[in-house]
């Protein structure tokens, strides 16, 4: 069978495959970016136990594997009462597990303001969270975003493991055509051409220009 | 904890330590192979061919950008497509080799860049061949500044390690899968595993740090 | 470092003292930085602070920003306890709400400006009276506006700090504090990191200030001849403590102590 009869008979599935995986992808980089957030701010709490608290997390999140702990959210938290339905159990599991890594590089990013900043806001009066808010993180952020486009080209790749429990994305589909016609190269070679193209063509120039907006929108260029 | 049998954790630890040894061996092996072909693909970017250039720096950023599983998948279902039989163990190590050489390979590439261009220029002073210049100047100067890389990338490659799961090597994960079926319980094994994950890679983590320490004041830098 | 003196719960006098140093000393683990420092100054008073590097000239600005805690001794701003409160009848260390309250009466400009880059020189100066004093906005412009236009900056009000060079930044940086409204301002080697060609377009600003307001001033500096124009007061610190301190003329002119002379020496060689 040729890449065309291929394409022209397997498109559909292959299509909404990626629509899924899509949709996987932006559900769990929200919660991802909010997670970032709330930990990376609390790693730089004044407080032990908020402190503690966000550094269990991240050592955790980062210290055992993202295909561990989505098995253990599909498979083990029902135990305890806790049942999700696959579809969410995949984008929860990937988007808090990526949230343990953004929430290091958005500490990073705060730790990347110059000390200077801090005392300005501080001599104005301003309060603490208001310090934080409006003059640190629109700083941090502009330093760190060159990071996150790398962090979002991990997140789509991670979503690739929720097929393990059979949300029907992109990798999950590629999987059930080979199973039933083992033309292993044709479907194999396409879905890593689409993920591919999502992570270059989609993902790069949109952080890309993020990136540029965000610096000329705070006249930081 | 509720439903926890002790027992039963202790009739499936003697399996769960068996498939760790997997896991370490895979990631050993693994990341041996990501070393060496790391540095191929680093300097083949740095060498006189354009074409090979632009082609391993093309390939580099298309194993970057897709995810290990689907790779796992294609390194292991097209061999024997084409009559190629590979047995789980290497097409598993092939996958994750060439993931992370990818990885290296930037790490490399980082490290190189690193070294300030005057020192290419005295080795030229000192009518230094590229491959001396190479051996003798800058790669001692690059591994300082690429061992951080390097340390996480071998962190990264043990946690990936479960995607092999997926094609019958039989590492942590699998086996846990497979004890789970066995004797219809999730909770031990499931758990069990993130628990020796968490073991391994936050004592891994912190020496490598130490180990970083120790190399870059041996240099003296 | 104990606290063996007594300090009042406020400072009577008519008028007290715009700021009181009273017995501080402060020290980094056991490198002593102030030793007991004294130091009265009045209200509408322009006090210039000279001294060798490393002599805690700069640590007295940060203290009374609140930037650095204090080991020991009390500061009073206007009479009243800025790093300390009163409680039950005595001073205690002063929580983040009391130094909140009591910041509002001072003013710091840094060496190095520390405008904020994400925002216009106009927003940088609106950013203190709008989200501080909750002014609204379009007063805390038609303030800040006049500022602007006073430090000669009103052209330039919607360029980001990237846009401006290190004397235009400071400038805005004496119109974001000054927009505060405080009673005390501090100016910490603020020419320190300008081009000489551009010095004088800030120390003019400056100039201008202790001719047409009747703030109190607090200045570390290096420029020996504008600390000289412009100040009531000197004090020469040296190592940790105030070693001479009177007008101009005399620190200048005649000084009394040996180490002074070798300073001042040692400075105008380097001319």
């Amino acid at each position: 069978m040729t890449i065309v009869e291929f394409l022209s008979t397997y498109w559909p599935r292959l299509l909404t495959g990626t629509g899924v995986t899509i949709v996987q992808f932006f559900l769990a980089a929200f919660l991802g970016v909010a997670i970032s957030l709330v930990m990376g701010l609390l790693k730089l709490s004044p407080n032990r136990m908020l402190r503690g608290f966000a550094i269990s997390y991240i050592e955790f999140f980062r210290g055992t594997s993202l295909l561990v702990q989505l098995f253990w959210i599909f498979y083990v938290l029902p135990l305890f009462g806790v049942s999700i339905d696959k579809f969410t159990a995949g984008y929860v599991a990937v988007g808090m597990n990526i949230g343990g890594y953004g929430a290091e590089l958005v500490r990073g990013g705060i730790l990347s303001v110059r000390k200077g900043q801090w005392e300005a806001a501080l001599a104005i009066n301003l309060s603490p969270a208001k310090r934080m808010w409006r003059i640190i993180l629109p700083q941090a952020l502009v330093n760190m975003l060159p990071a996150w486009g790398n962090l979002m080209i991990e997140l789509l790749k991670a979503t690739a493991l929720v097929a393990l429990i059979s949300v029907p994305d992109l990798m999950f589909e590629a999987r059930q055509i080979n199973g039933s016609t083992f033309l292993s190269a044709q479907v194999f070679g396409t879905a890593l051409v689409i993920y591919y193209l999502l992570a270059r063509f989609m993902i790069t120039p949109f952080m890309r220009w993020l990136e540029r907006f965000m610096a000329r929108k705070l006249g930081m260029v | 904890m509720f439903d926890w049998k002790w027992d039963f954790v202790w009739e499936i630890m003697p399996r769960l330590l068996v498939a760790t040894g997997n896991t370490l061996l895979a990631a050993g092996a693994g990341y041996a192979i990501a070393i060496v072909l790391g540095l191929v693909f680093a300097l083949a970017q740095r060498g006189p061919s354009r074409l090979l250039a632009f082609v391993v720096r093309e390939l580099v950023e298309f194993i970057r950008s897709t995810p290990l599983l689907l790779q796992v998948f294609f390194v292991f279902f097209v061999g024997p497509q084409f009559g190629i039989r590979l047995s789980p163990w290497t097409s598993g190590m092939i996958a994750i080799g060439l993931h992370y050489a990818c990885y290296l390979s930037e790490v490399y590439r980082g490290g190189i860049e690193s070294v300030p261009r005057g020192q290419w220029e005295a080795s030229t002073a000192l009518n230094m061949s590229t491959i001396q210049t190479y051996r003798r100047v800058i790669i001692p100067q690059a591994i300082p500044s690429s061992l951080t890389g390097m340390g996480n990338y071998l962190v990264g490659i043990f946690k990936d390690t479960p995607m092999l799961s997926v094609i019958g090597v039989a590492e942590l994960v699998h086996t846990a899968n497979a004890i789970g079926s066995e004797h219809y319980r999730f909770l031990e094994p499931l758990t069990l595993v993130g628990l020796i994950f968490l073991a391994i890679s936050l004592p891994a983590a912190g020496l490598i740090r130490l180990l970083e320490g120790y190399v870059r004041r041996k240099l003296g830098m | 470092m104990t606290q063996s003196f007594d300090h009042p719960l406020e400072i009577t006098g008519t008028p007290p003292p715009m700021v009181s140093f009273r017995n501080v000393c402060k020290a980094y683990g056991s490198l002593v930085v102030l030793d007991n420092l004294n130091l009265d100054i009045n209200a509408g008073e322009m006090v210039s602070i000279i001294g060798p590097s490393g002599s805690g000239k700069t640590t007295v600005l940060r203290m009374l920003m609140t930037l650095e805690q204090i080991n020991g001794g009390v500061i009073y701003v206007d009479g009243k306890p800025l790093t300390h409160m009163p409680k039950h009848g005595k001073l205690v260390p002063a929580n983040q709400r009391h130094l909140r309250q009591r910041r509002v009466d001072i003013g710091m400009c840094f060496q190095h400006f520390n405008l904020f880059p994400h925002m216009t020189a106009l927003e940088n100066c609106m950013e203190g009276p709008v989200q501080v004093l909750g002014m609204r906005k379009p007063e805390a412009r038609a303030r800040c506006e006049e500022l602007l236009e006073m430090v000669g900056m009103i052209d330039k009000k919607d360029q980001h700090p990237s846009r401006l060079s290190g004397g235009q930044q400071q400038r805005v940086a004496i119109a974001r504090a000054l927009a505060m409204r405080p009673k005390v301002m501090l100016f910490d080697e603020v020419t320190s990191a300008l081009d000489p060609e551009v010095i004088g377009e800030v120390t003019e600003v400056i100039r201008k200030l202790v001719s047409e307001h009747n703030l109190t001033m607090l200045m570390v500096t290096h420029q020996m001849g504008f600390a000289r124009d412009i100040s009531d007061r000197v004090c020469f610190f040296y190592g940790g403590k105030i070693e001479e301190q009177g007008p101009p003329s005399q620190i200048f002119g005649n000084p009394e102590r040996e180490r002074t002379q070798q300073f001042l020496s040692a400075v105008r060689e380097a001319i």
